[in-house]
């Protein structure tokens, strides 16, 4: 267990956009079953990492790897292509905005990339579709378009949808920000079932008490940089940087 | 107004009517044509056909169509290039409306929240599947109504071919003014047969713009 590989690991990433740099030499390693919160002020590079992992946006240096691949491999222009596309289906990403297909029922969506990257046909796929959905509690939505569900709903189908791939790693990005207040809690507990079936997390978020109930370690980013890493008790009772502490006292506040 | 040449000719002018429809037809197919391998051409990762693309798209938007359809009938035969004047005429008019689509379509293409793209891509589909699967069906709900302001300049457009001696509407009424001295009344004519053409044309895309729309 010690030696296993992690099955995220980011090293001395670098990203700019030009002369700015959004991510600077920034390190993580994620263990199998390990639930990560990254935390820290907006344009901090929260997203950026996260967008980093399955390579949406390149690191202009540094590596990452997904258990012993390389994700960010230097290859080939049409090489790299493939390789990616095969990386991408062990990584499933939920966006704030849910990114539902809205032209596809509640099926379809979650059946398009099984069906056309796995080879799995029809009926397999709708049990996959079915299982999915009975795992984020909206069975009986598997005929409704997007547009008719509510913005938890959607969220849950675009969860249901990243696990249809079988994911060995799911990463969340600021997933309840766009949520009405009381539907932020369905997909809270969606997310908690998952930490306790022990699926490997990274959850960037604005909400403090959900990073300190469902996560392992928390991640304080701000200006590119991890400032400080630990158990969320640690982290968040006692913080050793005083960007930290005054991260947490404007967010703390916040919450009550 | 002279009612009874207008009960006498109008027989003619519906068969030229006809004509004009099938100009309209084929340019518009052949625009639509055009239009898709243009767009594709914008938007592709190669940079010779992005300036293709981007070059097909100035010089026939840039260009009057008249000049586009007399270089195409009159001078053609100089290069080799001989078309009788009903096939030129669709042609000309064909590739020049192509300009304005693939404008109409790259627009509707981009026009698809990029959200909808990374998500597909993030699954691992190829950017050939999430084009194909996510963002074309998307970008086609989109596309139906500027198109059929392409379509309906089109089916205006077609009257240029008069001047290439194509019989079509327009053509037919300056021949019976040349007989009947009467272009109030022939040119009213034709005006209402393309109107009729037009608005029949923008209820069946309204339609199809209703149909097409994501519940
Ligand atoms: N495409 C881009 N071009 C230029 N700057 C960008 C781009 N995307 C993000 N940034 C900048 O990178 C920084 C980090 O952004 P982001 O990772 O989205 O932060 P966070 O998710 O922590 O709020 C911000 O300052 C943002 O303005
Ligand atoms: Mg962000």
């Amino acid at each position: 267990m010690l030696n296993e590989r992690p099955v995220i690991e980011v090293r001395h990433a670098r990203k700019s956009y030009g002369a700015v740099e959004v991510l600077r030499d920034v390190s993580l390693k994620v263990r199998k079953g390990e639930i990560v919160a990254i935390i820290g002020p907006s344009g901090s590079g929260k997203s950026t990492l996260l967008r980093a992992i399955n390579n949406l946006d390149p690191l202009t240096g540094g590596e990452v790897w997904l258990e012993d691949t390389q994700v960010n491999e230097a290859l080939p222009p049409r090489r790299y292509e493939a390789h990616i596309n095969r990386v991408r289906q062990d990584i499933g990403m939920v966006f704030q905005h849910f990114n539902l297909f809205p032209h596809l029922s509640v099926r379809g969506n979650i059946t398009l990339a099984p069906m056309m990257l796995k080879g799995i046909g029809r009926k397999e796929a709708d049990e996959l579709a079915e299982q999915q959905l009975a795992r984020v509690g909206l069975s009986d939505r598997v005929d409704f378009m997007p547009s008719q569900l509510s913005g938890g709903q959607k969220q849950r189908v675009a969860i249901a949808r990243a696990l249809a791939m079988k994911p060995k790693v799911m990463l969340f990005d600021e997933a309840t920000s766009a949520l009405d207040p009381e539907l932020v809690e369905e997909v809270n507990l969606v997310m908690k079932q998952l930490a306790e079936e022990h699926m490997t997390m990274i959850i960037v978020t604005h909400e403090m008490g959900f990073a300190q109930d469902v996560c392992d370690r928390v991640l304080f980013m701000d200006r590119g940089l991890v400032v400080e890493q630990g158990p969320p008790d640690v982290v968040f009772r006692q913080p050793r940087h005083e960007r930290t502490r005054a991260f947490l006292r404007k967010h703390l506040q916040l919450r009550d | 107004m002279d009612v009874e040449l207008l009960l006498r000719v109008y027989p003619f002018f519906l068969k030229a009517a006809l004509v004009t429809l099938e100009l309209s037809v084929l340019s518009i197919l052949l625009g639509l044509g055009c239009g898709a391998l243009g767009a594709g051409a914008r938007l592709s990762r190669h940079r010779v056909l992005r300036f293709l693309g981007a070059a097909y798209v100035s010089v026939f938007r840039g260009t009057p169509a008249l000049i586009q359809l007399f270089i195409l009938y009159f001078g053609g035969p100089q290069i080799g290039i001989q078309l009788d004047a009903f096939t030129a005429g669709f042609i000309g008019l064909g590739i020049n409306i192509g300009a304005y689509m693939t404008e109409t379509m790259r627009g509707a293409i981009i026009a698809v929240d990029k959200g909808q793209n990374e998500a597909a891509r993030t699954l691992g589909l190829s950017r050939g599947q999430a084009m194909r699967r996510v963002v074309l069906p998307q970008a086609m709900r989109l596309m139906i109504r500027p198109l059929g302001v392409n379509i309906n300049a089109q089916i205006k457009g077609t009257s240029l071919v008069a001047a290439i001696s194509v019989v079509e509407l327009t053509y037919t009424a300056q021949r019976y003014i040349a007989s009947t001295y009467k272009p109030f009344e022939m040119f009213l004519l034709a005006g209402v047969i393309y109107l009729a053409i037009i608005s029949a044309t923008g209820l069946g895309l309204s339609w199809l713009d209703r149909r097409a729309a994501i519940r």
